[in-house]
């Protein structure tokens, strides 16, 4: 019965919405209503354009977060081995991370042009900060004991931050990329409305400027929302696995 | 059946060790002029009265800190921080979280090759008895298996030495005194050197051809005992209450309660 329930009522509220929002657009031309986007969202996929859209995006999202990965968990390691690297850093960290990836978007420009390596540098620049101080926050934080054994059978201290330090900092790291993973995928939709011609971003702002398809723009919206869900569903599975669920303590599934 | 080591030819050897912390700007002596001498598959307890540095001792030898002052040595060769031929065997559990019993066990075997390491990890599973666990992950396990564990992970990497820091202080009397039994039956089997720290009078006299007993701190060696019994030690035995008796009369405990 709980199971049933668990359905029925995120489903009830999704309708109700649906309902209101079909009521509220009855008489107005400019707001689509659910059933005018359902029929722009098959007209997407009849163009053809809609699978290479989300291609574009989810490749760009790709390169930039990888990016972030490949930088931001080495670079949070030492920031967490080192207090005196830490105290350091922290200032110039402090005062880049508030600063939007937006914001970055004309000196990207200058840089890398119009094209495809500006989103993925705004995608980076956004999911590198919290990967980063997650990372550092785990492993400052591995019990001593584990560091001491990792130092004991280990013949490095390469080897200790790679077999030890990392993985026992893992829980940490993970919750860094599902939030860095949210914002990449935020970013990347914001990126695409300017630099690029292709994307789910280049999708709304181009079904406004030819034509004001608001039918299409909320369609877009809408496969946004979907597919960012089902990126942070995927990363949440990851805390489940035997590996990693040590680390979390987890409530009965809501 | 455990033989006094020939005092000529120590394995690890401890000449003038001190140790002092420095502690709001004060300086703090903790160790004070430790020699003692351990010969090949030796086991030795350290007891002393609760914060006295036996743990921290432990820690300077297994190399985890550098002493002030004083020399430390391994077949005469001066230790300079932690060895995989000298492994230390925590109070709290040091088990790797995110590996299996099988993962834990190899975790100092990545060297070998891998049909050789797959031996060398269901041997020692089989060995602590943790046959069927396998591919469990420590959250599994109850806290004696966890411990059991980490001998295993230990003596995988075959090290000369294991340091013990309380390790069965955790566990409850009866798997205490399960895990006191196991240890001396690998013990028995692989002749390892031990030197294992305990405040539990009663484990250095089950377990110790020698028990040293440190003084209050700053830590110095109070007095050393041979224990000459043969195992397996009757808890009951005169000698055994003796021993027991004079360890309490030298820690300056009082016999009544």
């Amino acid at each position: 019965m709980k199971r049933a329930e668990a359905i029925f009522w995120p489903a009830l509220l999704c309708a109700a919405l649906l309902l209101a929002w079909q009521l509220a657009t009855l008489h107005t031309p400019v707001v689509p209503s659910p059933v005018r986007v359902l029929r722009g969202f098959g007209e997407l996929v009849r163009k053809r354009i809609l699978l290479s859209y989300i291609a574009s995006s989810l490749w760009r999202v790709a390169k930039g977060y990888l990016a972030a990965v490949c930088l931001g968990i080495p670079a949070g390691a030492a920031l967490g081995y080192h207090p005196a690297l830490r105290q350091s850093a922290n200032f110039t960290i402090q005062m880049l991370r508030p600063i939007s990836p937006l914001a970055w978007m004309p000196m990207a420009v200058v840089w890398f042009g119009v094209g495809d390596a500006t989103p993925v540098f705004l995608i980076f620049i956004g999911a590198f900060f919290p990967i980063l101080l997650w990372t550092a926050e785990g492993v400052r934080n591995v019990p001593n004991v584990l560091v001491l054994a990792g130092r004991n059978f280990c013949s490095s201290n390469v080897a200790v931050i790679f077999r030890v330090m990392i993985p026992a900092a893992f829980p940490k790291i993970l919750t860094g990329l599902r939030a860095a993973l949210g914002i990449a995928w935020i970013v990347v939709v914001a990126a695409e409305m300017i630099a690029v011609d292709s994307g789910l971003g280049y999708l709304i702002i181009d079904s406004r400027n030819a034509g004001q398809r608001y039918d299409l723009v909320i369609a877009g919206m809408l496969l946004i929302g979907a597919i960012g869900l089902t990126l942070d569903l995927g990363l949440q599975s990851a805390e489940r696995t035997k590996f990693l669920s040590w680390g979390f303590s987890h409530e009965p599934a809501d | 059946m455990s033989t006094a080591p020939t005092p000529s030819c120590p394995k690890l050897r401890v000449s003038d060790l001190c140790l002092t912390f420095e502690r709001d700007g004060k300086r703090e002596s903790i160790l004070e002029h430790i020699d003692l001498s351990i010969g090949a598959g030796e086991f030795v307890c350290i007891v002393g009265p609760s914060g006295c540095g036996k743990s921290t001792l432990l820690h300077v030898l297994g190399g985890f800190l550098p002493p002030t002052s004083g020399a430390i040595e391994i077949d005469n060769e001066p230790v300079r921080g932690p060895d995989p031929r000298r492994i230390f065997v925590f109070q709290e559990s040091a088990v790797f979280p995110w590996l299996t019993v099988a993962g834990n066990i190899g975790f100092g075997l990545s060297a070998l090759p891998r049909k050789e390491r797959e031996e060398r990890i269901q041997h020692y599973i089989g060995l602590v008895g943790l046959e069927g666990f396998e591919r469990a992950f420590p959250r599994e396990l109850s806290g004696g298996m966890k411990q059991r564990l980490e001998v295993a992970r230990a003596l995988a990497v075959n090290p000369d030495v294991l340091y013990m820091d309380e390790p069965f202080a955790g566990l409850d009397f009866i798997t205490r005194m399960t895990m006191r039994k196991e240890l001396l039956r690998i013990w028995h089997r692989e002749r390892k050197t031990v030197v294992l720290v305990t405040h539990d009078i009663d484990e250095a006299v089950q377990l110790g051809d020698r028990v040293l007993v440190l003084s209050s701190r700053p830590a110095h060696i109070h007095c050393e005992l041979e224990i000459g019994m043969p195992h397996p030690r009757d808890v009951s035995a005169p000698e055994y209450i003796a021993m027991r008796t004079r360890i309490l009369d030298e820690l300056g405990v009082e016999r009544g309660v």
